[in-house]
């Protein structure tokens, strides 16, 4: 009886670390596959409306092509958090291809100057992160979730958890 | 998965979009205090996007951007105008209008230059891949002097 108790446990840790690893390799390999550090990003202002509403998800694509006006760029300058926004403005060197990039979000009247850190005009290529390719509505409301609502967080893990231990395997 | 065959029917989606640009007036062009050129000019813009809506279209983004070259920047481009169509039956439309945001150069090579006007759409889609495409208006230019 304690052998097969013991190898229930051990066969359950089994496949909770596959499931782990599996997710582990699916993101690094949409890391690879999209050339983007973050290749899926959740809508979490509004700026974008009605385009992109808070929730949505987001896949991103990162290569080397230039960056263009209508583009939509998840960029970091610096700041805690990326921004999705539209590239408005681009002047790209004759000589060094480094461009200057302002954005804007669709549903701001302002462009982004404000927002850009350390008093900076205009954002370079570096400060993109990706560009927004593929797009799925609400999906991203999970992880608004579980990190604005942290309970919510241990609920469903605990559940989990009891799930594992009690399952027949 | 839903999200694939929804895309791929918009692949076979075959548009034939179609749009005209007039300047009707360069409304003041000036060289502002720290050296770099501004210019305000008025536009009318008309179009028949309508064919490039699908049943999985949320939304056409629209905007007008001026491309021109300078000795410094192989390329430049800056946004005047944009709108979002939320229908088929907002896709075909002309408009008069100054443009909505700032034309300033980096430098003071306007005058006498030559520069396209693009409309540009940006495909929204209610789930699955986003496209844009754009049509290129070639033949503008800024007045030799400033006004």
């Amino acid at each position: 009886m304690k052998s097969t108790h013991i190898r229930q446990i051990l066969s359950q840790a089994i496949t909770l670390g596959m499931v782990v690893s599996s997710a582990l390799i699916i993101w690094k390999g949409l890391i690879c596959i999209t050339g983007s550090e973050s290749p899926v990003v959740v809508v979490l202002s509004g700026s974008m409306e009605p385009g992109f509403k808070r929730g949505d998800l987001l896949f991103l694509y990162m290569n080397k092509d230039p960056i263009r006006t209508g583009q939509i760029v998840v960029f970091n300058d610096g700041r805690d958090i990326p921004i999705v926004h539209r590239v408005i403005e681009v002047h790209e060197r004759r000589d060094s291809k480094e461009a200057d990039i302002l954005t804007k979000g669709d549903a701001n009247d302002d462009d982004d100057r404000m927002l850009y850190a350390s008093n900076r005009q205009w954002l370079q290529q570096k400060h993109i992160m990706g560009r927004a390719v593929w797009f799925l509505p609400y999906v991203g409301w999970f992880t608004i979730i579980m990190t604005e609502k942290p309970v919510i967080k241990y609920i469903l893990v605990g559940a989990l958890g009891l799930l594992v231990i009690t399952s027949k395997g | 998965m839903m999200c694939a065959i929804a895309s791929l029917s918009d692949n076979l989606n075959t548009p034939s979009p179609s749009a005209e640009i007039q300047i009707m007036n360069i409304n003041w062009f000036q060289k502002q205090p720290q050296g770099n050129d501004e210019v305000s000019l008025t536009m009318n813009i008309s179009a028949d996007l309508q064919s490039l809506f699908t049943w999985n279209t949320k939304q056409l983004f629209i905007f007008v951007s001026a491309e021109y070259e300078t000795p410094k920047n192989s390329l430049n481009q800056v946004s005047l105008w944009d709108a979002i169509i939320p229908a088929k039956e907002h896709a075909k439309f002309w408009i008069h209008t100054s443009n909505k945001y700032r034309f300033v150069d980096q430098g003071n090579n306007l005058r006498g230059k030559e520069f396209n006007l693009t409309l540009h759409w940006h495909v929204m889609p209610k789930t699955g891949k986003m496209f844009a495409d754009k049509i290129v208006l070639t033949g503008y230019s800024f007045p030799e002097e400033y006004r």
